[in-house]
């Protein structure tokens, strides 16, 4: 207990920057079952995030040879890069032990921050702060869909960060707990979605994390696979320091959470306990 | 207990949205200080940016084969294209130039001269190009997940070599086959290829920081390495062409034969064809350019480590 009221003045100051939040509440405090509950893992201080999109044009400008015409008399140059303002100044401050779920509607930036504390996006301004590396839950973009289920999980493995020996340790858990079977051997074009998707899930899933992001990898699969995923999930969740979890099944987020963010238009608009924060999000 | 509390925070929440630290007890970024933290996004020393990417040669590797695996498996002839393409290339060229136009003539045992000069420009070229795609060509890779960004170009450079050890192959039976001996000087082929190697990992280093940014490079790129293959002498004797037929001063086939890919088409030709003339300086023009592109390269792709995700 003395711990925590310890805590207290930097939970204000957590709390007071948020900017433009309709609603305060503190998040339930996790029991401490981790030693260092109440310490700090990551710190989001005033974030924005821009990013630059090509070929994009809203409606007028796209390309009807008039237009076209105009835009060479102008001496235009073609609209192609348009730069995205996703995130809005965020901040906020997690704890041990939290479990924090994102919420909002699409192109609120969720994935945008996600990816941002993972340091994987670079800030236009703010900073975040880690302790460890933070990880998407995602191996998704390292896999090549011509290779076969073998090569694919020692290329997932691999792009992860594990040695050959890691590889070999888990190599038959991510088969097993993917649950292809011989299709191990196919290459991953011939496989129906769902099994593409759980074996994604399964390399994903092999490793351990300090700090885990997870951007909608629930809805994977089929019901017998998503209960085994939501344990693996509960699971990680447990020896990693937090989770952070962007979902559009509130149900998950309500049980999995001891907090959630409703991100609106790259700002946070709440920022509380799941019970408030859902209530207010879906009035 | 949080109730106070919270009734703080409202009380705090009224001020402006952005640059509120300032007015803050404690900013975050003294919170984050003073427990440790570090920040997300940093580029780290260049020495432990080296360790890091040591750590990931068993990615580099697999990443590398991976696409070369999976870059044939849809044409019926397989990897087979990697030796039919630069063939083709060939035949094509001693065509155009060596039947039509006639170059065949100033060059003693053509083909074997036509064929070492492509085969080994097409390995800096395909490396180059390759680099210039391995950041922008993989956004998502490099917005999902923690590497080196230097293991993509790398990787790339490590494909074409994988592809390069068949091709060569190949290469020794023609040049055999047009009636070259095999000689000692053979043994010199892997330095040759090695000097060549590092400085194709620089140079698609180079190309790959700045194909991040600008997207127009790829479209760019096809005319640059042509105008580059026609000037380095793949397919005609630059010493002949510039400055015993074409009364060009000395010190333009001189500059021609520092540039690169020449410096390294003319290595190999002096290894494998015993008729070429041997040209002074070759080694250690080779030598340069491996080293200056390999340091050079490295650190400048480093320099925008924690940019590349932006796009």
């Amino acid at each position: 207990m003395a711990e925590l009221t310890e805590e207290l003045p930097q939970v204000k100051a957590d709390e007071s920057s948020v900017p433009s939040a309709d609603v305060k509440v503190h998040p339930a405090p996790d029991p401490p079952r981790h030693p260092r509950a109440g310490t700090p893992t990551v710190i989001v201080d005033d974030l924005h995030i821009i990013y630059r999109v090509y070929g994009a044009a809203t409606e007028s400008e796209k390309g009807n040879a008039a237009n076209a015409l105009m835009r060479l008399v102008k001496r235009q140059g073609r609209p192609e890069m348009k730069e995205v303002h996703a995130v809005r100044g965020v901040s906020f401050v997690s704890y041990h032990g939290d479990a924090i779920g994102i919420i909002g509607r699409n192109g609120s930036g969720k994935s945008t921050l996600l990816r941002a504390i993972a340091g994987l996006l670079p800030p236009h301004s703010g900073a975040v702060y880690t302790d460890g590396q933070p990880s998407l839950l995602g191996v998704n973009a390292a896999l090549m869909r011509e290779l076969t289920g073998e090569r694919n999980i020692v290329l997932g493995c691999y792009a992860m960060g594990m040695n050959p020996a890691q590889v070999r340790e888990k190599y038959d858990e991510i088969v097993d707990f993917s649950g292809i079977g011989e299709f191990v051997q196919f290459p991953m074009s011939t496989y129906s979605s769902g099994m593409g998707a759980r074996l994604r899930f399964a390399i994903a899933s092999a490793k351990a994390h300090d700090v885990l992001l997870i951007d909608e990898a629930l809805a994977t699969g089929d019901r017998d696979f998503k209960r085994k995923s939501q344990e693996r999930i509960m699971q990680m969740r447990e020896e990693a320091g937090s989770v952070f979890l962007v979902a559009h099944n509130l149900d998950v987020i309500e049980e999995t959470c001891n907090r959630v963010i409703w991100l609106h238009k790259g700002k946070i608009k709440m920022d509380g306990d799941p019970k408030t924060v859902l209530d207010a999000y879906n009035a | 207990m949080s109730q106070p509390e919270s009734a703080v925070a409202d009380a705090q929440a009224g001020g402006p949205s952005n640059g509120t630290s300032a007015k803050q007890q404690e900013p975050l970024a003294k919170l984050a200080e003073r427990y440790g933290l570090r920040r997300a996004i940093a580029r780290p020393s260049l020495p432990v940016y080296l360790r890091q990417l040591w750590d990931r040669r068993h990615f580099v590797m697999t990443y590398a084969t991976s696409r070369n695996v999976s870059k044939y498996s849809t044409s019926a002839l397989g990897q087979l294209w990697q030796v039919l393409t630069p063939l083709l290339n060939a035949a094509i060229y001693w065509v155009m130039f060596g039947v039509i136009l006639g170059a065949s003539k100033k060059v003693e045992n053509y083909p074997a001269f036509l064929m070492t000069g492509m085969f080994v420009f097409t390995y800096t070229q395909r490396s180059v190009s390759g680099g210039a795609k391995s950041i922008s060509g993989n956004l998502s890779l490099i917005r999902a997940l923690h590497f080196p960004r230097a293991a993509l170009p790398l990787a790339y450079t490590i494909q074409e070599f994988q592809q390069l050890l068949i091709s060569m192959g190949v290469l020794f039976v023609l040049v055999l086959i047009t009636g070259e001996p095999l000689t000692v000087l053979w043994l010199l082929v892997p330095v040759a290829l090695l000097l060549q190697t590092m400085f194709n990992i620089g140079a698609s280093m180079v190309l790959a920081r700045i194909g991040a940014t600008s997207r127009d490079l790829n479209q760019l790129l096809p005319f640059i390495t042509r105008t580059w293959l026609y000037a380095s002498g793949v397919f005609f004797y630059i010493q002949d062409k510039v400055v015993d037929s074409g009364h060009l001063p000395q010190w333009v086939a001189d500059l021609m034969y520092f540039n690169p890919a020449a410096a390294h088409i003319e290595l190999m030709r002096d290894l494998l064809i015993e008729s070429h003339p041997v040209r002074p300086w070759v080694w250690f023009t080779c030598v340069f350019w491996a080293v200056f592109a390999l340091i050079g390269g490295f650190w400048y792709f480093w320099r925008a480590e924690e940019k590349y995700g932006r796009g």
